[in-house]
């Protein structure tokens, strides 16, 4: 059979050696209302050669942005990766290792999670990170309660700005909705698409635990920070900022810089490809005082019996193979292998690379905004700076998506769905990846010329 | 001397530098033409930030040696035997990297319209059907990102559940041998946890839960196998004992790999079950991670299931959101779609006779290790095992050898280590998983490694107590890493290695 080498030969000596006459005699001693059910009806197994065929089938009823021009981001970016982030991932050694328990023979794991750990600070102006979390929403989840372990027990109301991307609103409410003493409340946004401080400030109080806002927030519009901060120290209440597109920080001021508590996100932007938007990762990073807080795996440096560097996974008393019930998370996972595309991606980029296709995107998005606007005769919905998406309203949504996708083209997403008050408003999305021709055609599209 | 110093030395030379300290001011190796557009005064500049310090400046070249070498210094299934106790470290299939990549999977965008994505749709529908016929369960969630994850998403569809019926209850019940997740999942789901102990022979009995089972517990947790590789053979009067008394019964499906032909979770009378897709269904664990965790209840759990819900309609598959009783979403868009087109491959590759046949030649496997180690090492409990043995030190403990030496001579020899000092009931345990994708001749190379050091113990015991020799570091100092927690580089940091 596929890929168990057994022999006949193999088997009945093995079975000798066991002492057993049958295979079925392995597993004699299991009741025999189980087994005689058991039989798996599924079809024969097919050759690679019929496995190939039959996936590029279903590859083929799938649109992908090689045979469609798409502006769609909304939390999943379509970003360059060099061939060397490929490269190296693929490489068995990374792909086909466990968690790194056995720390003498992992050091290339761990040593890449450091790297990235220190990465991910320098990206978010953070003091530490952990080596990650399955996504930007669980992330943003997994801040909230971590907020719940640092805060007084008199502090348990949670606001979360409605612009905050709405599939990461779902899922913090999802995650604390069994806990009987946490309570959200919702943080409108104003004209300017920008979570409103005004408002803010007035829901803010005694029993606030933390404030949760999007930078860049959902409608690419970068928050001002500082004030939402200053807002949040009045209350004593904590800031978590979640980033979906993190390339942004290659350019914005970094959550860091305003004194955010805890920073999180979504870090498929750095080298990971979309793929219907996972596999992904969720960065998790905050101030050193509260490390302890912290869910998930964490690498730390150390030495061997001979004075070497070495890397460690460390503090493990807050996890659950050790704490169990008691534990910071339930969270065994750390997305290792999508966290080294990250940190071969920005390694690559590096310094001036970084900044410099954060600029791109700035470049091309703004660019095309303009030009849908002045062109395409579309208004912008909100008038805060945004990086490389923003909101705009057309006169008639439906008819402009389907004159559109009549020429191959999606050009954004639609807000209504998530925002009733939002009617025609659509998200765009520009990335490197829309070449200035691309964005042409669909001012053309959309203008009618 | 001269010669070991000399050695000393050059050992130090070929220790990796971090990324951070190698490169030179102004390198990258990124090149994007000079771009038209100008950002100039399209995001005011007091929101833009300084250039990021100590950010890596290398070129290409320079990028991949760096993480070419610490590759290097890995060990992986493809370059050792890995026989690490419930994580079924079996092959994973290149096919699967191959389909997973091409354009029309690895390009594709979530907030597209379901009819630009009906190859996704499709697959994601069929594997939900594979996977409910594996488990002979009915409906399933493909979201949950791991097993953890898939956890904590079927307490909270019995909570839910039960919530509706009026009272979502207070307790899960654990075995004292289950994975750390379980306890820690039921705590994240706002549940107490009652532990129950196994009995003499490693499995629970059915007194022991009837004595827990109140109408204060909403579940009972169960692994089945359980972690000490044995099979729950009174499980169908467990559960007939938690659900006459209205709870719930969970099978943590860490341990599939023993099951696949030979006994489905669904006709034991679990209600709901998780699969760690990236142990049986043979994905990458990528060093810790990306899998999936899909959850499969039976039909009374259905509409608490996570949104959207994928439906086949005439031909067309649809995304469904109207389901006013789900627990809402565990993570964004469709979950780790990548480890799930990667399990559908190795189903359609396998098919329904070739999962059988993995499953029963990971039980031989796992029972020829078991025999030909039984006189040397000291069996935890002696009774029939699955697809997984568990020994213990206690014969080598005499010379003052404990498990963690025996793991870490194993990487003398070559060959990564089962898990050790788990579960935590088995004092010393090793617990050791060869899985179905390795020969005969690799289970017997091993052997005669573990029984090599049976004998080291015995006469040489300071060779393996000051084990590992050969890798690339010796034992690391993991009480100095905690205490002075160095989690990050920083520009200018001295490496005091005092």
């Amino acid at each position: 059979m596929r890929y168990t080498p057994h022999t006949a030969a193999d088997k009945a000596r093995m079975l000798q050696m066991v002492g057993l006459d049958a295979i079925e005699d392995l597993y004699r001693h299991i009741p025999k209302t189980l087994t005689d059910r058991a039989k798996i009806h599924l079809p024969e197994g097919l050759t690679e050669l019929a496995v190939r065929q039959r996936l590029a089938a279903l590859a083929s009823r799938n649109a992908p942005v090689t045979d469609w021009s798409m502006f769609l981001g909304g939390g999943i970016y379509h970003h360059f990766i060099p061939s060397a982030v490929d490269a190296t991932i693929s490489r068995s050694e990374f792909s086909t290792s466990y968690t790194p328990y056995q720390p003498e023979v992992s050091q290339g794991t761990l040593q890449a999670l450091f790297e990235y750990q220190t990465l991910i600070c320098q990206l978010t102006g953070m003091e530490v990170s952990n080596a990650a979390v399955y996504d930007g929403a669980s992330a943003a989840a997994e801040a909230v309660l971590m907020s719940r372990r640092i805060q007084p027990a008199s502090r348990r109301r949670v606001l979360i700005s409605r612009a905050l991307h709405p599939q990461y609103r779902e899922v913090v409410a999802s995650y604390v909705k069994n806990l009987e003493d946490m309570h959200l409340e919702e943080v409108p946004f104003d004209a300017s698409g920008a979570t409103d401080a005004e408002q803010l400030a007035a829901l803010l109080g005694e029993d606030s635990m933390c404030v949760v806002v999007g930078y860049p927030n959902f409608f690419g519009v970068i928050e001002g920070l500082a004030l939402i901060k200053a807002a949040c120290a009045t209350a004593g209440a904590q800031l978590i900022t979640v980033t979906t597109e993190p390339l942004s920080l290659g350019l914005l001021k970094p959550p860091g810089d305003f004194g955010v508590d805890i920073a999180v996100g979504e870090g498929q932007s750095l080298g990971v490809p979309m793929s219907l938007g996972g596999r992904a990762f969720g960065f998790f990073a905050c101030q050193k005082k509260f490390v302890r807080s912290l869910p998930g795996r964490l690498v730390g440096e150390t030495v061997d019996s001979e004075g070497r560097r070495g890397f460690v996974l460390t503090l493990a008393t807050r996890e659950q193979h050790i704490r169990r019930e008691k534990a910071t998370s339930n969270i065994c996972t750390s997305q290792t292998l999508c966290t080294l595309a990250a940190t071969v991606f920005m390694s690559l980029l590096g310094k001036s690379g970084l900044r410099r296709l954060a600029n791109v995107n700035v470049a091309r998005a703004h660019g095309a905004q303009a030009k849908l606007v002045q062109e395409g005769g579309l208004k912008p919905t909100f008038t805060a700076p945004f990086f490389n998406e923003f909101v705009l309203r057309a006169p008639n949504l439906n008819e402009l998506l389907q004159k559109c996708a009549a020429e191959k083209v999606v050009p954004g997403i639609a807000l209504e769905p998530w925002y009733p008050e939002l009617k025609d408003c659509f998200l765009v999305c520009v990335t490197e990846m829309n070449e200035r021709e691309e964005i042409d055609r669909l001012v053309r599209i959309i203008g009618g010329k | 001397m001269s010669e070991s110093s000399a050695e000393n030395k050059a050992s130090r030379v070929a220790e990796p530098k971090l990324i951070f300290e190698s490169g030179s001011e102004g390198r990258s190796a990124f090149y994007w033409p000079k771009e038209d557009g100008s950002v100039e005064g399209a995001i005011p500049s007091s929101m833009l930030r300084e250039e990021i310090a100590g950010f890596p400046e290398l070129g290409e070249l320079e990028v991949l040696r760096h993480f070419t070498r610490l590759s290097q210094r890995n060990f992986a299934i493809e370059s050792q035997f890995y026989p690490l106790g419930s994580c079924t470290m079996k092959y994973n299939p290149k096919i699967n990297e191959v389909v997973a990549r091409l354009p029309g999977f690895a390009q594709i965008h979530p907030m597209a319209a379901a009819e630009l994505l009906q190859g996704a749709l499709a697959l994601l529908h069929d594997l939900e059907g594979m996977l409910a016929e594996i488990s002979g369960m009915e409906h399933v969630s493909l979201q949950p990102s791991a097993g953890a994850q898939g956890e904590l998403t079927g307490l909270m569809l019995i909570r839910s559940c039960l919530s509706e019926k009026g009272n979502p209850r207070r307790n899960i019940i654990v075995p004292d041998t289950a994975h750390g997740t379980n306890p820690a999942s039921s705590t994240l789901c706002g549940y107490g946890v009652l532990q129950i102990s196994s009995n003499e022979r490693g499995v629970i009995d059915v007194a022991a839960v009837e004595k827990a089972m109140d109408e204060d517990v909403a579940a009972l947790m169960i692994t089945n196998p359980n972690t000490l590789g044995l099979f729950e053979t009174n499980i169908e009067a467990i559960t007939k004992v938690v659900h006459a008394k209205g709870g719930l019964v969970y099978l943590d499906g860490a341990n599939l790999n023993a099951l696949m032909g030979i006994a489905k979770p669904g006709h034991m009378g679990v209600d709901v079950l998780h699969m760690n897709l990236h142990k049986t269904f043979s994905t990458p664990h990528g060093g810790g991670g990306p899998g999936a965790g899909p959850v499969l209840v039976r039909d009374q759990l259905k509409d608490y299931l996570p949104v959207p819900r994928i439906v086949e309609d005439g031909g067309q598959f649809k995304l469904d959101s109207d389901c006013p009783k789900s627990i809402g979403r565990v993570r964004s868009f469709f979950g780790n779609f990548g480890v799930l087109v990667r399990a559908y491959t190795y189903i359609l590759s396998l098919g329904g006779d070739g999962l059988e046949d993995a499953t029963r030649m990971a039980l031989l496997n796992a029972n020829y290790i078991r025999k030909k180690l039984e006189k040397s090492y000291h069996i935890a409990y002696d009774e029939p095992c699955m697809h997984e043995c568990i020994f213990t030190d206690r014969i080598q403990h005499r010379y003052g050898v404990s498990t963690l030496d025996i793991a870490k001579r194993l990487l003398d020899y070559g060959y990564h280590p089962p898990t050790i000092y788990f579960p935590l009931v088995v004092s010393g345990a090793l617990m050791i998983e060869p899985t179905e994708t390795e020969t005969p001749e690799t289970l017997d190379g091993f052997v005669d490694a573990l029984l090599a050091i049976a004998q080291e113990a015995k006469d040489d015991p300071e060779a393996v107590k000051n084990a590992p020799h050969s890798t690339p570091v010796r034992r690391l100092d993991e009480a100095r890493a905690a205490r002075k927690p160095v989690l990050r580089w920083e520009p200018g940091a001295s490496n005091d290695r005092s």
